[in-house]
C-alpha cells in the first residue's frame, strides 16, 4: 500500500522511527492527492501557459492605449459600443454564429436518424462520406465554395446560366453573403453533430422504439417522445460546443468575404484582426476579441445549468 | 583522485578581461557582429528572392557576418509579415532588421532604432525622397524606417490597348515607349474614365476597378480623392468630411459605379488581376503582376496590355503608391550591422539587381533610380511597363490613401477602408448623403479620439 500511515507503523514494528520531519514529508508526497497533483502539473501548467496567462494578458492589452505604451481603462470598450462597425459586428456574429449552429444541430440531428435506419455495410459508407467535409481543412473548403461563388469564375453562375438565369453576385449582397458564410459553416461543421447523436442513439434502448410502436407511436412522436428525451444532454454541449467554435470563426469569413461588403459580413475574430493585426491597434483588437467572453459565458451558464439539473433528476 | 587545477587570481583577471571585451569587439563593427537576423518580405516574384539571398549572403561573407535570413509572406489569410512585428515588439526580441508594409513604421515607431544617419547618407547620394515615403517613414521628424525597393509598387492604370482604341483613345501615344510630354495625356481624366465605362461594361469588359475593404480597393479611390483635392482629415487632424471636393469624389463613385464589375464591393486584392488576366476587364489599377500572370497564362491579353499613370482630376495626377520599409528594432543587439547591411543594399547597384530580378515589379523611393532598363525592354508589347514608374515628364505624383492626416489617423481611414464604405453605402445601398456623412462623421470622430 502506499499509505503514508501504514508506512510508519511498519517502521514501528521493526523498533526504529525515522526522523520526525522526513516522515512528515514522505507522508505528504505519498498522499493520493498529492501525487495527483504532482502528475496533472504538466498539463496545469500547459493550460496556465496557453489559455490563463493570455486571457489575462489580453484584458490588460485591451486597456493599453493604441502604441500599448499607456493604461486607458476601458476606453477602447467605450469606443467599440459608441461605434455602427461595431454594433454591425455585434449583430453579424450573432447572426453568424446561433443560425449557424441551428443549422448544423437540426441538419446533423435528421442525419443521424437517417444513418441510425440505414444497416451494416451501407451504414459505414455513408457515415464515412458525410464524414468528408468534417476531415477537410475548412480553409480550403471555403477556398473552392470562394471560387463556385466569387464574380470571376462562379461556377453556380455558370450553372445558372445554362438555364438562361442571370448570374447573381453572391458575395456582393449584405444577406446573399451572410447567408452563404452560415451555409459553409453549416457544410463543414454538421458532420460533427450527426456523429456525436449517431453515437448516442446508438446506446438508446432498442425496446424504447419497440414498445412505442407496439402502442402506435409513429415516426414522429417517437422521435419527440423517446429519441429527443434521450439525446437533451448531448444536444445541450454539443451546442454549446460549437457555439464557442463558432462564435470564434476565424478562416471562413476571412477567406470568403473577408469583412465585405461594406463591413456587413465582420465576425469577432476578423474585426479583431483587421483592427489589431492590420490596422496595427493590437490593444483595440484584443477588446474586440474580448467580447465573445461575456456572450459565451451566457449561453454556457444557461446550458450547463440545464445539463446540471437533469444530471441531477437522473434524467 | 586526480587533483583539479585551480584558478589563480592571475587567471581570473585574464578571464574577466577577455569577457568583458568581448561584447564590446562585437558591437563596433559589422565584421563582429554575430549572427545578424533579418526578416524579408517573400516577394511574389519567386525568382527575387534566390537574388536577394545571394547578395546579403555575398555582404556577410565580405564582411565576417554569419546572418540568416527569414521570408515572411503577406497575404489576406496567411500574414506573416503583418503579424512577425506585433508579435516581436511585443516580446521585445526576435529579428534586428524588420520589413514593414505602408503603415508599419508608424505603427511600431515607438520600437524602431532611428537611422536618420542613414538616410542622410542616401539622400545625399540619390536625392530627393518620393513624398509618400517620407510621410509613411518618418516618426516626430526622425526616419525610423529605411523606403526600400523591394516590395514597393504604384499602381497605376494596367489598361487593353485594343478597347481604349476602340473608344477613341490610344493609350502609347499618351504614355509612348520612350521621353514623351504630358500634354499628350491631357485626356487622360477621371471625367474620360467616367464616358468609356459604360461601354466597356457593355462590351464584357468592365473596369476592375474594386470597392472593397483590401488595399487595391483603398488605394485607387484615395488617388481619386486626392486628384481632386479631397481629404477627410487634414493635415492637423481636423475633419475634412462635409467639404465640396469629398462630396464631389461621392457622387463621381455614385455615377461610375453602374459601370463597374457586380462584384466590385467585395473585392480583394486578386480580384482585379484575375478579372484582367481572364480577358473580362478592359482597365485595372495594379502593379504589373496581373500582366506577368497574363503573359505566363494568357499571352494574348498580354500583348494588348499597356501600363502608364492614374488619371488626373481637377488637382492633378495621382499614382497609388504602397512602399516597404526596412526598420532597425530598438532592442537588437546588432544596430551597427543592421544598419550597415540595409545601407549597402539601397545602393544603387543592389537596387537594380533587385528591380531586375523581380522583373521590374520594386519601384525605388529615389525618382533618380526610375531609369532602370528593365522597364524599356519587358514584353510583350515591348515598352509595355516603360511608363511604370513616374519619369520626370509623367508631371504625376504618388499618393496614399489617408494622407495628408496625422498617421495615427490616417491609417484607421486606410485599414477600415472608410471612404469605400461610404461610397458603398451610397451607391449600392441607396443611402442619402446625409446619412453617409453622418455615419462617416461617427466613426473618423472615433479614429480622432483615439
Amino acid at each position: 500500500m502506499a499509505d503514508g500511515t501504514t508506512s510508519v507503523s511498519a517502521h514501528a514494528l521493526r523498533g526504529f522511527a525515522p526522523p520526525a520531519r522526513r516522515s512528515g514529508l514522505q507522508r505528504f508526497a505519498q498522499r493520493r492527492s498529492t501525487i495527483a497533483i504532482v502528475m496533472c502539473l504538466p498539463l496545469i501548467a500547459l493550460i496556465a501557459g496557453l489559455v490563463v496567462y493570455p486571457f489575462f494578458y489580453s484584458i490588460y492589452l485591451s486597456m493599453l492605449n493604441r502604441t500599448a505604451t499607456r493604461f486607458i481603462g476601458l476606453f477602447n470598450y467605450r469606443y467599440l459600443l459608441r461605434s455602427d462597425t461595431f454594433n454591425l459586428v455585434i449583430f453579424q456574429s450573432c447572426f453568424f454564429a446561433i443560425t449557424a449552429v441551428f443549422f448544423k444541430a437540426l441538419i446533423g440531428f435528421i442525419l443521424a436518424h437517417v444513418m441510425h435506419n440505414i444497416s451494416g455495410r451501407d451504414q459505414r459508407i455513408w457515415r464515412g462520406l458525410l464524414l468528408v467535409p468534417w476531415v477537410i481543412p475548412p480553409a480550403l473548403s471555403t477556398l473552392g465554395f470562394w471560387w463556385m461563388l466569387s464574380g470571376n469564375y462562379s461556377a453556380v453562375n455558370w450553372i445558372l446560366a445554362q438555364f438562361g438565369i442571370h448570374g447573381v453576385a453572391w458575395l456582393a449582397n449584405t444577406w446573399t453573403a451572410r447567408i452563404w458564410v452560415v451555409i459553409v459553416n453549416v457544410w463543414f461543421g454538421t458532420p460533427f453533430f450527426m456523429i456525436m447523436y449517431l453515437a448516442t442513439l446508438k446506446s438508446v434502448p432498442e425496446q424504447l422504439y419497440e414498445a412505442a410502436t407496439i402502442d402506435g407511436a409513429n415516426f414522429l412522436q417517437k422521435i419527440r417522445y423517446i429519441s429527443l428525451p434521450m439525446l437533451r444532454n448531448i444536444i445541450s454541449i454539443t451546442v454549446l460546443f460549437s457555439l464557442i467554435v463558432t462564435f470564434a470563426n476565424f478562416d471562413i469569413v476571412q477567406i470568403l468575404t473577408a469583412g465585405a461588403p461594406a463591413n456587413t459580413t465582420h465576425v469577432f475574430a476578423t474585426y479583431a484582426f483587421q483592427l489589431g493585426i492590420q490596422g496595427g491597434n493590437i490593444s483595440l483588437g484584443a477588446a474586440v476579441s474580448l467580447f465573445i467572453f461575456p456572450i459565451l459565458a451566457v449561453f454556457s451558464i444557461f446550458i450547463l445549468r440545464g445539463v446540471g439539473r437533469r444530471a441531477r433528476e437522473g434524467i | 583522485m586526480k587533483k583539479l587545477r585551480s584558478v589563480t587570481r592571475r587567471d581570473a583577471l585574464k578571464i574577466a578581461a577577455a569577457g568583458a571585451a568581448l561584447p564590446l569587439v562585437h558591437m563596433q563593427t559589422a565584421n563582429a557582429a554575430g549572427t545578424l537576423k533579418v526578416a524579408l518580405w517573400d516577394h511574389w516574384v519567386p525568382a527575387a528572392n534566390p537574388v536577394m539571398l545571394k547578395l546579403i549572403s555575398d555582404w556577410g561573407a565580405k564582411n565576417h557576418v554569419d546572418v540568416s535570413v527569414d521570408l515572411l509572406s503577406s497575404g489576406t489569410a496567411n500574414a506573416k509579415l503583418l503579424l512577425a512585428p506585433a508579435a516581436e515588439s511585443l516580446a521585445g526580441t526576435g529579428h534586428d532588421i524588420m520589413t514593414f508594409q505602408s503603415w508599419g513604421v508608424q505603427q511600431y515607431a515607438t520600437h524602431l532604432e532611428p537611422i536618420d544617419d542613414v538616410m542622410d547618407g542616401l539622400i545625399k547620394q540619390y536625392g530627393t525622397i518620393d513624398a509618400v515615403s517620407e510621410y509613411l517613414g518618418k516618426a516626430n521628424g526622425h526616419w525610423m524606417g529605411l523606403p526600400t525597393s523591394v516590395g514597393s509598387q504604384y499602381k497605376p492604370a494596367c489598361a487593353r490597348i485594343s478597347y481604349f482604341k476602340k473608344a477613341g483613345y490610344d493609350v502609347e501615344k499618351w504614355y509612348p515607349n520612350a521621353q514623351g510630354n504630358a500634354k499628350a495625356a491631357a485626356d487622360w481624366t477621371y471625367d474620360t474614365m467616367l464616358k468609356i465605362a459604360p461601354g466597356a461594361k457593355a462590351a464584357g469588359l468592365p473596369f476592375g476597378l474594386g470597392l472593397g475593404l483590401t488595399t487595391d480597393s483603398v488605394d485607387w479611390t484615395g488617388a481619386a480623392l486626392t486628384a481632386h483635392g479631397a481629404v477627410l482629415v487634414d493635415a492637423k487632424g481636423n475633419m475634412q468630411l462635409r467639404s465640396d471636393p469629398v462630396q464631389q469624389v461621392l457622387e463621381y463613385m455614385q455615377r461610375i459605379y453602374p459601370s463597374l464589375p457586380a462584384d466590385t464591393v467585395t473585392y480583394d486584392d486578386a480580384s482585379n488581376n484575375k478579372a484582367l488576366i481572364s480577358g473580362q476587364s478592359a482597365l485595372i489599377f495594379n502593379p504589373p503582376s496581373a500582366w506577368w500572370v497574363a503573359r505566363r497564362d494568357a499571352i494574348k491579353v498580354a500583348e494588348d496590355c499597356w501600363t502608364f499613370p492614374s488619371p488626373s482630376g481637377a488637382k492633378g495626377r495621382f499614382n497609388p503608391y504602397l512602399p516597404f520599409f526596412w526598420g532597425v528594432w530598438s532592442f537588437s543587439p546588432n544596430k551597427t550591422s543592421a544598419k550597415e547591411l540595409i545601407t549597402w543594399l539601397q545602393q544603387r547597384s543592389q537596387i537594380e539587381t533587385l528591380c531586375n530580378a523581380s522583373a521590374g515589379y520594386d519601384i525605388p523611393p529615389f525618382a533618380s533610380m526610375h531609369d532602370f532598363e528593365i522597364w524599356s525592354t519587358e514584353k510583350p508589347p515591348v515598352g509595355t511597363l516603360y511608363n511604370y514608374p513616374i519619369r520626370p515628364w509623367h508631371d504625376t505624383q504618388s499618393s496614399m490613401a489617408g494622407w495628408p492626416a496625422p498617421p495615427r489617423i490616417a491609417v484607421q481611414l486606410y485599414n477600415n477602408a472608410t471612404f469605400n464604405v461610404m461610397v458603398v453605402k451610397l451607391a449600392k445601398n441607396k443611402e442619402s448623403m446625409k446619412s453617409v456623412l453622418d455615419w462617416a462623421e461617427n466613426e473618423i470622430s472615433g479614429y480622432i479620439n483615439m
